[in-house]
């Protein structure tokens, strides 16, 4: 189990510089642009000015490594059953046929599924640096304030600061309770059976989840006894006011999402971008 | 229809604190299945518990939060259709708020077939309806792919939050106090 899954760390660059509020919104549009469009060269643009934002936060691969072979095995499996379950998809898209080979039954290469799955790719794949981006930039104290700027409702957005201020905590109470179990005889290695190996790990979680009923109480009441939820906003401890980049960066991040709907909808008339008729 | 949307400081506390475990077990205690991307995933028992005990909007959040989060983690990015549809079951888990006496120590026959009955509704919805709906509005998968991937979720999510669900409710009702435990002499 890794422990310092978020690694954030405070490099001195112009994307940490930015306030947690401009990189959330900045995401947001950025990826919705990627998820709204199947037009492979916006999405090309897109990607190379995500990898360029990248360079600039000093990001290096060594942090990001495991993501990225997640990543592929994820994009290659997700290849793998489009094409086996639904060989015709990019026929049924771009409405035109032409074959490239034969392989067999009902498999063939198209040029239209090559580029359907091309684009889908590229689409996927385009999204992970923004994630990274923004997961490895943003203090995640800061986070919550920018959750409540947008618009979350500040219960909502503090749920969310709980999560990330208790995830490292119930990590190390899980693989304490994991260990103890262990010593005194519950086996957890690949010798034992599969259904064996389940039932123990559930024998894991069930401490873990009553200690966990008991330490709701204490936070609750300690959040209660401090006048948590009495008024209708709150304020945040961790929050940057908006300089010149940030709202720079904004405006930008909003050029690049209103040109993307706005290719869909002249140029391409549709979310695709068919270059067979 | 208010007991179920009450929001205290313990909803938003257990709703913080069930995420991190939700995005726990999401990460590392799940059983890979025979079909890609699809995997038995321990953590929707800990969102059907988490949302009988505190109800749907903690149910909801719990798993929204926590699928987003580890998705974040592990992919760089979430993969926001199978996180709406995790937090619209959650949501549906959190109906069983309240309709059972677990609170009161009793977690019997008549409790444990109205919790699955709610749990393999939200299921339902969730995996055969707003995932597979929105795979094809957002990411325009193919059809017949992603109702297979989510038939597969429904009925393994299903299994999920029946067995690890009823199982933590009957040993959570075994630690409260039962009503009329106590007599006067």
């Amino acid at each position: 189990m890794r422990n310092n899954l978020f690694s954030y760390n405070l490099v001195d660059t112009p994307i940490h510089r930015l306030s947690g509020l401009t990189k959330l919104i900045a995401f947001l549009f950025l990826t919705f642009a990627v998820m709204f469009s199947y037009d492979i060269r916006v999405i090309l643009a897109v990607m190379a000015f995500s990898f360029w934002v990248l360079r600039v936060s000093q990001i290096k691969f060594s942090q990001i490594r495991l993501m990225v072979i997640y990543v592929i095995i994820f994009l290659a499996t997700n290849a793998i059953i489009t094409y086996l379950f639904s060989p015709e998809e990019g026929v049924a898209i771009y409405g035109t046929r032409h074959e490239i080979f034969h392989i067999a039954g009902r498999y063939s290469l198209t040029q239209e599924q090559l580029l359907y799955q091309t684009t889908k790719f590229l689409k996927y794949s385009s999204v992970i640096p923004l994630g990274i981006i923004f997961l490895l930039t943003t203090n995640p104290s800061e986070f919550a304030s920018a959750l409540n700027r947008v618009g979350v409702n500040y219960k909502a957005a503090y749920a969310v600061s709980l999560t990330l201020r208790y995830f490292p905590d119930i990590q190390r109470e899980y693989v304490d309770i994991s260990l103890a179990q262990q010593a005194r005889g519950l086996e957890m290695s690949k010798k034992a059976k599969l259904r064996d190996r389940f039932k123990n790990a559930l024998l894991i979680i069930i401490p873990l989840i009553f200690s966990t009923l008991d330490r709701i109480e204490d936070i609750s009441n300690a959040m209660d006894l401090r006048g948590f939820g009495k008024h209708k906003k709150r304020t945040w401890y961790n929050s940057k006011s908006l300089k010149k980049a940030d709202f720079l960066a904004i405006l930008i991040s909003a050029l690049i999402f209103t040109a993307t709907v706005m290719v869909s909808v002249f140029i391409n008339k549709s979310r695709f971008y068919n270059p067979f008729i | 229809m208010d007991k179920y949307f009450k929001v205290t400081t313990r909803t938003i506390v257990a709703t913080g604190l069930g995420a991190a475990i939700f995005m726990l077990l999401f990460m590392y205690v799940k059983v890979p299945s025979p079909v890609p991307e699809t995997s038995f995933q321990t953590a929707y028992g800990v969102s059907a518990f988490f949302g009988t005990l505190f109800g749907p909007i903690a149910g909801g959040l719990i798993a929204f939060i926590g699928h987003a989060l580890s998705d974040a983690v592990q992919y760089g990015s979430p993969w926001w259709s199978w996180v709406i549809a995790s937090g619209v079951a959650g949501f549906i888990f959190g109906f069983a708020y309240k309709n059972t006496g677990v609170e009161e120590g009793e977690f019997k026959k008549k409790d444990i077939i109205k919790f699955n009955t709610i749990q393999i509704i939200g299921n339902l919805i969730a995996w055969l309806v707003v995932a597979p709906v929105l795979d094809i509005v957002i990411y325009a998968e193919p059809i017949n792919l992603v109702f297979t991937q989510g038939a597969i979720a429904a009925l393994m999510n299903s299994i999920s939050a029946g067995v690890i669900g009823t199982f933590f409710l009957i040993a959570y009702a075994s630690t409260r106090t039962k009503k009329g435990s106590i007599s006067k002499n």
